[in-house]
């Protein structure tokens, strides 16, 4: 039972700190102290995690099975971790403007941060749900974390939607405990494999409310109601932190749950035509809605929604041998080179509203390709990642997803998602155009922004080449993500 | 031909090293700065220096390669390779590779000479003149890619590339309409890659390599994708970047309102994109389907020779008159290749070349007199021959070029492809010629309208070329477009050797339905 727990050991250091960080706001006045720990916890998840991996313990259950640490589980524990990490960075700015409220701010991320960690490595049904709503707590509370009428209104939006989708979610679990009598996902998968003939429609029905809970946590059309309000009315390293973090797990359990308990041919016919349609589906209306667009964190919202379309190709996408995953290896990459793109972008957001009274107008943007040379070059190379163009890290996720798509013969699905890359090519050019063509409006004189703070410049590098080096290297993050989908596999 | 060092990657990244260095040098003038001299609005002057020796760098290893070029073997030389992703389950492996073929060499050293007097055509510009410098050689650096790639998704890579710059060299040192053109070059050619990356992908799968050497049509297994319809995807993409009527819209547009280098390179050689891979890609890799599709591709290039060349009689606008006459010029490529034999297709890559040179030189004509006259309206010009004769000479020059006055380069090009095209396609070579009648009439056309005619004074005051860099254009490219006139085999004889393994893919092709059915 002891060495369970140390598997269970890089969540627990974020929920131990972040218990420690809410007491410690009470002594501890210094804002960079409260940030040092916060980041020192996630490093030291980080850390952990790594141990785990050398150590030789990937593979190994915990607590009965509930939980499992295997490379699967650690690649998205580092991710989420890592992005915790910068969304902390940079929040500097959002600290000083609530003093009052230092700790909690930073705890309830660790929090969340632990959830999203457990929802990875979770193999139970109850077990998830559990992950999910301490996650999600957390996250409604730091979305209306400024108080005022957008986050107010965001929060709570957020609030009541996640609510109802937990409910169905929920729902979706006891149709398969009623069906299977288990709620551990490998039972599930032996069951449906020995007895699950003539039952496929009650196991869809099931598995439909389930992609319709996990969908609205990955922000996929039509349970992306929430996205856009959320993320203007959150603090803005928080909506990076969501539209990172939150969708990297949901696709993390759908690839858990979906593969290992639903893999079976029986379901797996059924369920991969339903994720082509919400793929196609969510990738139109996000595209579409983002052109609409004025505010860039409104318009990165929907250009999140369409992205989890992109990402959804992948889960319909098992290939005819269905001992490679491939769909499933390139969601893990292009999570991971969407994550450094969007926090990329996000850095260089936050940055600029901090100048310029907190405007996230798009057409405020004029003349910073002049003021700030650097900031509007990173920007842009973030938003060419986004488009999908070289030399990026989604440039190659997207060649990698389509590529599953055309060996798993939907061809029309990689149709689809090619065709969709010129649509957002309109409004991802947008922020570029202003930067580095439209007039600035105070003429050429304006002054230049002030230098960013060591922190936020460190985040700003680590993202950024991130996104280079992924475009250029794509190999190494290949192979891990490979084999972070062998182990669900086995 | 093997070097024995990466000489071909040093010349494709070499303009990237002179945009990077630009990039990292200061932009405003300091006084203790040995490399800033002191212009007006305070613009530092290096950037054109650096962009200059980085391109004249990339020109020479290029001459140096087409002079030590093999010109006995067939196949790709100077080829530089290794593997960049091999995960074995991804199920495929990208490599680096690129290499020049007989077909690829021109084309790559039009591209370096089209560079440099890209540079020397913008010496006067004064305008964020970092940024488009550097801009300039990253064009550069994707164009030598896409003519070298020897892998599709490296050749993919390069393609798009090419993007960022041409928006941003048009959007911001372009006149008119600049904003409204630069985006629908964009959304043009980002539609048609569309395509073309899922016929890349598709092809990838049925091929299991994305390398060009190995796919080919009668290994494809299982395509998931008919093999037409790849085919047709990846045309989609060529014939909006060719262009061929009706997608040629962008055309007049980003032309007429690009500044005078960034036309130069989008004429000379971004076109020629299409073009080459229509050879090197389609009717490489698929030829069953190539075969089946040339009356379809003989249409379309006589319809675009032909349109082409009526819309081009009514321009008023002397930059757009030769923008358009490129759809004309480039429905000769469609109608060569639609040939399918060794002449047409040797016929159509020698007007890749000799239309680059001799429409790029056009258009640095037409932009040397906008410098002046700051119009470009033929109603408004006249006589100019009387202030400026030397640009006149170079204009008159290039505009007999351009109609295929014999012991010029493009004389060479279209009888070689009505040569080819003749015997199989004889109707379509029959319409086309009245495309070489009006090409006479606009052109003489024009230039009767603005350079010849009694002399007007209103432009006394103009000064002829008086740059060493005008110079150096005119005389050079002049120069270059005679050569290949009176001696096209000096680089004929490349082209018909990368042509020729195309040609006798087709024939098989067509040999082996023949025989089948």
């Amino acid at each position: 039972m002891l060495s369970d727990v140390n598997l269970l050991g890089p969540e627990l250091v974020l929920l131990v700190v972040g218990a420690f960080l809410l007491i410690a706001d009470l002594f501890l006045r210094d804002r960079r102290i409260l940030m040092a720990v916060a980041v020192a916890a996630l490093l030291g998840s980080i850390i952990y995690s790594a141990i785990l991996l050398t150590e030789g313990h990937t593979g190994n259950q915990a607590f009965n099975g509930v939980l499992v640490v295997d490379k699967f589980a650690i690649f998205f524990q580092i991710l989420l971790a890592g992005a915790a990490m910068a969304a902390v960075l940079v929040s500097s700015e959002t600290l000083q403007r609530t003093p009052s409220r230092r700790g909690e701010y930073l705890a309830l991320i660790l929090f969340s941060t632990a959830g999203l960690q457990l929802l990875a490595g979770s193999r139970d049904l109850i077990m998830i749900f559990i992950a999910l709503e301490l996650t999600s707590i957390s996250q409604y509370i730091l979305v209306g974390f400024h108080k005022d009428r957008w986050g107010s209104e965001g929060g709570l939006k957020y609030l009541l939607t996640g609510a109802v989708a937990s409910a169905v979610l929920l729902y979706g679990m006891a149709i398969l405990l009623g069906l299977t009598g288990s709620t551990n996902l490998s039972e599930i998968a032996s069951y449906i494999a020995w007895q699950g003939e003539g039952k496929e429609e009650a196991l869809m029905l099931a598995a439909v409310f389930l992609i319709a809970g996990f969908g609205f946590k990955a922000a996929v059309a039509p349970f992306q109601m929430w996205a856009p309000d959320a993320y203007t009315g959150a603090p803005t390293p928080i909506a990076a932190y969501l539209s990172v973090a939150s969708k990297a797990a949901a696709f993390a359990v759908l690839i858990r749950v979906f593969f290992e308990a639903l893999g079976d041919d029986l379901l797996a016919e059924h369920w991969k035509t339903i994720f082509a349609a919400l793929a196609t589906f969510s990738m139109f209306v996000g595209n579409f809605f983002a052109i609409r667009q004025n505010n860039i964190k409104r318009m990165l919202a929907y250009s999140s929604v369409a992205q989890a379309g992109t990402l959804m190709i992948g889960l319909a996408a098992i290939s005819a041998d269905r001992s490679e995953l491939l769909g499933a290896s390139g969601i893990l990459f292009y999570l991971a080179g969407y994550t450094v793109t969007n926090l990329a972008a996000f850095t260089v957001i936050i940055l600029i509203a901090n100048q310029r009274q907190g405007s996230y107008d798009i057409r405020q943007y004029a003349g910073l390709g002049r003021q700030a040379p650097w900031l509007a070059l990173i920007l842009s190379f973030a938003l060419i990642s986004l488009i999908g163009l070289p030399p990026t890290a989604i440039f190659f996720g997207k060649i990698y997803l389509f590529e599953t798509a055309m060996q798993s013969g939907l061809a029309w699905l990689a149709v689809v998602g090619t065709v969709n890359t010129v649509i957002s090519a309109a409004y991802y050019i947008r922020p570029i155009k202003a930067m580095f063509i439209d007039p600035s409006p105070e003429g050429e004189d304006a002054a230049p922004l002030p230098r960013p703070s060591n922190s936020v410049l460190a985040t700003m590098g680590v993202v950024t080449a991130g996104v280079l080096v992924i475009g250029l290297h794509p190999g190494l993050l290949i192979n891990a993500a490979e084999a972070a989908v062998a182990a669900v596999l086995s | 031909m093997d070097p024995g060092f990466p000489v071909l990657s040093l010349l494709i990244f070499l303009p990237l090293l002179g945009a990077l260095l630009i990039a990292f040098l200061p932009g405003k003038h300091t006084p203790t700065d040995w490399l800033v001299r002191n212009t007006p609005g305070n613009a530092v002057d290096y950037p054109k220096w650096i962009a200059l020796g980085a391109s004249l760098a990339a020109l020479i290893i290029a001459v140096v390669m087409f002079i030590i070029f093999d010109r006995s073997a067939a196949g790709f030389q100077f080829i530089d390779e290794f593997e960049w992703i091999s995960a074995e389950a991804v199920g495929f492996n990208v490599n680096y590779a690129f290499g020049v073929d007989g077909l690829s060499m021109p084309l790559v050293f039009l591209t370096a000479l089209l560079s440099v007097v890209s540079v020397l055509v913008s010496w006067r510009i004064n305008l964020r003149t970092k940024e488009y410098f550097a801009w300039l050689l990253v064009l550069e650096t994707s164009v030598l890619g896409v003519f070298t790639s020897l892998d599709l998704i490296f050749f993919f890579l390069f393609w798009e590339l090419e993007l960022l710059p041409m928006f941003l060299l048009i959007s911001i040192w372009g006149s008119g309409n600049r904003n409204y053109s630069a985006l629908k070059f964009v959304l043009y050619t980002v539609f048609g890659s569309a395509f073309m990356l899922a016929g890349f992908l598709a092809l990838g799968v049925a091929a299991d390599t994305f390398d060009i050497r190995e796919i080919r049509q009668d290994t494809l297994s299982a395509a998931f994708l008919p093999v037409p319809v790849i085919f047709a995807f990846i045309l989609i993409a060529f014939s909006i970047k060719l262009p061929v009527v009706p997608l040629h819209t962008w055309l007049p547009d980003a032309h007429t309102d690009a500044p005078t280098a960034v036309s130069v390179m989008l004429a000379g050689v971004l076109l020629k994109m299409g073009g080459y891979g229509i050879l090197r890609l389609l009717f490489t890799l698929m030829p069953d389907v190539g075969a089946d599709a040339d009356l379809a591709l003989a249409i379309i290039g006589a319809v675009s020779i032909v349109y082409g060349a009526i819309i081009t009689i009514r321009q008023t606008d002397l930059k757009r008159l030769i923008a358009y006459s490129s759809v004309s010029h480039m429905g000769f490529v469609l109608l060569g290749v639609s040939a399918l034999g060794v002449t047409g297709m040797t016929g159509a890559a020698m007007q890749l070349v000799t239309h680059g040179l001799i429409t790029g030189m056009l258009f640095v004509m037409v932009g040397l007199v906008y410098d002046r006259t700051h119009t470009r309206q033929i109603s408004e010009m006249r006589g100019l021959m009387h202030h400026i004769p030397l640009l006149g000479i170079g204009m008159v020059f290039a505009g007999l070029a351009g109609l295929g006055l014999p012991a010029l380069a493009g004389f060479v090009a279209e009888i070689t492809i009505f040569l080819g095209a003749f015997g199989s396609q004889t109707a379509a070579v029959s319409v086309s010629l009245v495309g070489v009648l009006l090409a006479a009439a606009y052109i003489l056309w024009a230039l009767q309208r603005t350079f010849f005619g009694p002399r007007d004074e209103k432009w006394s005051h103009l000064a002829d070329a008086n740059h060493w860099s005008e110079y150096t254009i005119i005389a050079g490219l002049m120069a270059l477009i005679v050569l290949l006139g009176v001696y096209p085999a000096l680089v004929m004889d490349l082209l018909e050797m990368g042509v020729e393994p195309i040609a006798q893919q087709i024939e098989a092709a067509v040999s082996a339905a023949a025989g089948g059915g």
